[in-house]
């Protein structure tokens, strides 16, 4: 711990000191703070996280059992849509781009992000897009439903909606470029002296690459969905095979986007467990620089995937081989990662809190998505699986147990740090365990739905798939409830409500963020931090 | 800023860059992608697609040792009040040969209609080598009310045509593009298609 | 099974996918026993193929009493008691993908199963470590913590064997995939085009073209406030007023395209999965070796009623396929007429 970041801050937690936060309403409008930016995009994808998760609840009511009880097909597709929409943009990405906004400053030394006032219009365009796409549920031809890959013809036949889900999504890329260069930038330009970029705590090397990713693929969609636009509205035929035009085209540049949009999602969680198994077992991560390059490779080889989601459109086959060989290779990296979180336990000394436990749920959890996407590259069996409830099971895997426990066990790692209370591990525990049997629960039965042939996005199904139906609406309404404890747990730690956090909080963790104190103060690195042997990376 | 290094661009700068790239990614996205997805699709046959314009410099030199099963599917798209189906659904011929195929239409309405013929070709990978001389799929089909056409297209395939390739299907679909002859409002809409990049037809 | 055991009624349960969406005719196996069948079990009768319930009045009877009491409870036990069943009763249901009725169905399953097992054998090897690693350096076995953090040999080897496996996964797949493209010398042609939401099944050179959609008894159950039981329906959603007729053992060629937006062709018994995309082709085919009716979906979304499309493909000695081809040329709906129709 370097004793020149005590000097003049330690005690500066109230707003009593000249830069504290403003009075009111001014402080969240007009933050430029990167805590406070940070704390809204996180509560922010919280609201999406269950304002999606009830579309999610209305899904699974309806196929509870076979034969329609609820809603009708019209608007079981505009759930599935919108369901999809708002947890990809609007609870997993501002999430991780909450945590990056918090974390990488206190993790480079920083005092605060590089462009806080960017920061801040890339925090307020968000709830202004999904305003707009809520809104959609209420115009005549209700919400978006052609799925959120949004594939056209169909998603030409969108209602009144149709021109706000394209300025939604716009939207909701521009937040997402804006804080993309913003992690850009600040990791470039604002570390402290000595953290050299091998040096770097592994949340922050994996946001590096993620912005890139961000910063490459946001504006391709942007572009996909532009021209969805002018085919339209202005007399173009991008996607039109009337005028020469190919639907197909779409789902090249959506899957161009889309697939690195899969480790947009997933690599900051990859950095998330990278922090805190090495903290918990008490050994420094494996294989540090490996884990870059992994990390880096396996970005790369994103680009150069996407037409795996597309082997059923009809595809030269040297074209099924590339997309077949080049996934399958994207597996080695991945494995690499397992493989170094693998190492990083051996001979530890480990402990099992819930940051723990949700990183090991991560890892078992997440591998079984890694499995099921093995099995999805391969070509012929593609074609069994694709668009079955294989599919759907596979994605939920590696995004709940994968993504959102990433986030989970990230939000019990730092909230001491946040708030500078201990959250009620008792309670933290109970809700890691209903959360995994209910996680396992909900999307297991799904893979063998999707291989006795149930197609995803059916509002109804034959009665052959009914019990597996049931079991996994069960699931998902216990793991939707169990949330609610996520929630009284974060904001007992908010109130105060707890055991006073140390400013290490844990046992002896590695990293500046741990040489503030707890809560961090308003304003942290003014003057930046050394780097020693214990706080640097390699 | 405290912590600047000397070597670091500055953050003005870093940001202006990041920005420029972000712009170039959505060009890319939209005026790069297309056209390089076309031109993919040109030369592997994805999609079936063919060139949307004669083809040129082809000399007519059948390969009697070959022979070629050849076959017409017609769909009209959307219900469009059309009829349309080709004059014959089978023929046999030889790589290299020149031919020529009848398909008929009705406007099955009382009033003018626009219709875009839009062909594929299964497999796809015989779609670089059907050369059409000419066809009605260039360019936009005007009808009277009622009217009934026959529309010919000649070609030749290709006696490079990889061995493996026995039968060849020949797919239209008829895109129905107006019911109006007001001039200004579909013509010129198919011109964007025939003109920008994107019209591989 | 013994009348006072609470269990007897889920035990020989078949909890899962039920057996239904196939029916293979003359596949042995997948008959019920006429035991089975009289015990008066209604939660085994559901299970039951279809065919039966038209068979045995009593049981039908028996069947109407048992699900509208009984239903709700028995799918949350059954949810309960999932694995419990699991081991008891496998013969019957359908876990996996089916092994389908073509050559390249059965290779298609092959190598779903051998990547299965390649994953289940690398998972036994890393969660194996990982558990035991849990179980034995945890600090409250008192474990000391170890200072290493590379380990060039062991980095090597986790980023080569991988490399080999893939290779070993991937490369029979590819024999494979070129017989999937190879739609040479079809016995017969069928065009399949996707309409919103229906398919329409015109047989090349032969003058016969009609529509298929959905079956009526699931069409008026289907409704939410339609008051029909779906388990009532002889094959709920998965039944079609005229099915595609093909004959067995001849090289079925598929030519795919679509009236509209995208869907997608798919009979999982056939191993074929397919788009139809609006203005081009697509092709694909199958080659059907047992008699019998096999079942499919439209694959992708394409509107309001994209569950509510399905495929039925019949697969029938030559004979009778010829017989049935005789029958519908004499009443032939073209295309064409039937838009007119329409209209
Ligand atoms: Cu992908
Ligand atoms: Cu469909």
């Amino acid at each position: 711990m370097s004793t020149a970041v005590l000097d003049g801050h330690a005690a500066d937690d109230s707003s009593e000191h000249d830069h504290g936060p403003a009075k009111g309403w001014r402080r969240w409008l007009y933050a430029t703070n990167h805590k406070d930016i940070g704390s809204m995009y996180l509560i922010f994808s919280l609201l999406m996280f269950f304002f999606g998760g009830s579309m999610a609840l209305v899904i699974r009511t309806e196929l509870f059992t076979p034969g329609l009880q609820f809603i009708d097909p019209a608007f079981f597709n505009q759930m599935t849509t919108m369901h999809a929409l708002i947890m990809v943009f609007g609870a997993v990405m501002p999430a991780f781009v909450g945590l990056a906004n918090w974390m990488i400053p206190l993790m480079i030394g920083a005092p605060d992000m590089a462009l806080p006032r960017m920061n801040n219009w890339s925090f307020w365009i968000l709830p202004v897009a999904f305003t707009i796409l809520a809104s959609t549920l209420f115009m005549p031809g209700g919400a978006p439903a052609s799925g959120w890959t949004m594939y056209p013809p169909l998603v030409l036949q969108t209602g009144d909606a149709f021109p706000f889900l394209i300025f939604s999504v716009h939207l909701m890329g521009i937040s997402s470029i804006m804080g993309a260069i913003n992690v850009i930038v600040t990791i470039i330009n604002m570390r402290a002296p000595d953290m050299s970029l091998l040096k770097m705590p592994m949340f922050v090397w994996t946001w590096l690459i993620t912005a890139y990713l961000l910063l490459a693929v946001m504006p391709v969609l942007a572009g996909g969905v532009t021209m969805l636009l002018t085919d339209q509205f202005f007399g173009t035929s991008f996607f039109l095979a009337a005028g020469g035009g190919d639907p197909v085209m779409f789902q090249h540049i959506f899957w161009f986007f889309g697939h690195p949009e899969v480790y947009i999602m997933i690599l900051p969680a990859f950095g998330v467990v990278s922090e805190i198994i090495p903290t918990f077992s008490r050994k420094p991560l494996f294989g540090h620089d490996s884990m870059v390059y992994a990390a880096s490779s396996i970005a790369f080889l994103s680009f150069i995937v996407w037409a795996h989601h597309m082997f059923t459109t009809g595809m030269p086959l040297t074209g099924q081989m590339f997309f077949m060989f080049s996934t399958l290779l994207i597996a080695v990296p991945t494995g690499v990662k397992v493989f170094n979180w693998m190492a990083t336990m051996w001979k530890g000394s480990m402990t099992f809190e819930t940051p723990m436990l949700f990183s090991l749920g991560f890892l078992f959890l997440f591998t079984i998505g890694g499995f099921s996407g093995l099995m999805l590259a391969i070509v012929p069996a593609d074609i069994q699986y694709h668009d079955s409830y294989f599919v759907v099971a596979h994605f939920h895997y590696v995004l709940v147990p994968g993504s959102i426990f990433g986030l989970m066990a990230a939000v019990y790692y730092w909230i001491p740090k946040w708030t500078g209370y201990f959250y009620n591990e008792r309670l933290g525990q109970i809700h890691f365990w209903l959360s995994t049997i209910f996680v396992n629960v909900t999307f297991f039965p799904m893979h063998f739905l999707g291989l006795a042939g149930m197609p995803r996005r059916i509002p109804d199904y034959s009665t052959q798939f009914a019990d597996f139906n049931s079991i996994a609406s069960i699931g998902a309404i216990g793991f939707g409830f169990s949330q609610l404890l996520f929630v009284y747990i974060v904001f007992q730690c908010v109130r105060k409500k707890g055991a006073v956090a140390t400013q290490e909080v844990w046992d002896n963790p590695q990293g500046l963020e741990w040489t503030v104190p707890s809560p961090a103060p308003y304003h942290t690195f003014d003057t930046p931090p050394k780097v020693t042997a214990e706080t640097a990376f390699s | 800023m405290s912590n600047k290094k000397p070597e670091s661009v500055s953050t003005n700068a870093l940001t202006a860059r990041l920005l420029l790239f972000a712009a170039g990614m959505f060009v890319f996205g939209v005026f790069v992608l297309p056209p390089v997805y076309d031109v993919f699709c040109e030369v592997t046959g994805l999609g079936g697609k063919t060139k949307g314009q004669a083809a040129e410099n082809v000399v007519a030199v059948a390969d009697e040792s070959r022979e070629l099963s050849l076959e017409f599917v017609t769909t009209v798209n959307q219900y469009a009040p059309w009829e349309f189906r080709p004059a014959v659904e089978k023929m046999t011929i030889h790589p290299g040969g020149l031919y020529e195929a009848m398909f008929v239409a009705q406007n099955l309405t009382d009033q003018f209609r626009v219709a875009q013929a839009v062909p594929s070709v299964a497999p796809a990978q015989a779609a670089s080598y059907f050369k059409k001389l000419d066809c009605f799929c260039f360019s936009a089909q005007e009808f009277l009310p009622g009217e009934v056409k026959e529309m010919p297209v000649r070609f030749i395939v290709d006696s490079d045509l990889p061995d493996f390739i026995d039968t060849i299907t020949l797919s239209y679909t008829f895109f129905d593009t107006g019911g109006t002859t007001d001039d200004a409002a579909m013509p010129e809409n198919m011109d964007h298609g025939a003109d920008s990049a994107h019209g591989t037809r | 099974m013994q009348a006072g055991d609470p269990f007897s009624k889920l035990r020989g349960v078949p909890i899962g996918v039920r057996q239904r969406r196939t029916q293979a005719l003359n596949f042995p196996g997948k008959r019920l026993s006429d035991d089975d069948w009289h015990d008066g079990n209604c939660a085994n009768y559901i299970l039951r193929l279809d065919g039966h319930k038209k068979e045995n009045a009593s049981a039908q009877w028996h069947t109407a009493d048992c699900l509208s009491e009984k239903l709700m409870i028995r799918k949350i036990l059954t949810g309960a008691l999932t694995l419990l069943a699991a081991g008891t009763a496998s013969a019957d249901w359908e876990l996996n993908m089916p092994r389908g009725v073509t050559e390249l169905s059965a290779a298609t399953q092959d190598i779903h199963m051998v990547i299965f097992w390649w994953c289940v054998a690398i998972a036994v090897v890393v969660f194996g470590a990982m558990i035991y690693s849990i179980f034995m350096h945890r600090k409250s076995k008192g474990a000391v913590p170890a200072k290493f953090s590379h380990n060039m040999a062991a980095e090597v080897i986790w980023t080569a064997i991988p490399v080999v496996i893939l290779i070993v996964m991937a490369v029979p797949s590819a024999e494979l995939m070129i017989k999937l493209e190879d739609t040479r010398d079809p016995d017969l042609t069928v065009v399949v085009t996707g309409y919103q939401w229906k398919w329409h099944y015109s047989y090349q050179g032969e003058d016969v073209a009609f529509y298929s959609t959905l079956a009526r008894a699931s069409q008026a159950a289907r409704r939410r406030d339609s008051g029909i039981d779906p388990e009532t329906v002889e094959n709920y959603l998965l039944d079609v007023d005229k099915p595609l007729v093909v004959p067995v053992d001849a090289k079925v060629r598929i030519l795919l395209t679509s009236n509209d937006v995208l869907h997608s062709w798919w009979v999982s018994d056939l191993a074929i999965k397919k788009d139809a995309i609006p203005g081009f082709m697509n092709e694909t085919w199958f080659k059907a070796e047992v008699p019998g009716i096999y079942r499919g979906q439209c694959a992708e979304l394409c509107g309001m009623d994209h569950g509510y499309m399905p495929i039925v493909v019949e697969v029938v000695g030559q004979e009778a396929f010829d017989a049935w081809l005789l029958n519908e040329k004499g009443a032939v709906t073209s295309v064409a007429s039937a838009e007119g129709d329409l209209r």
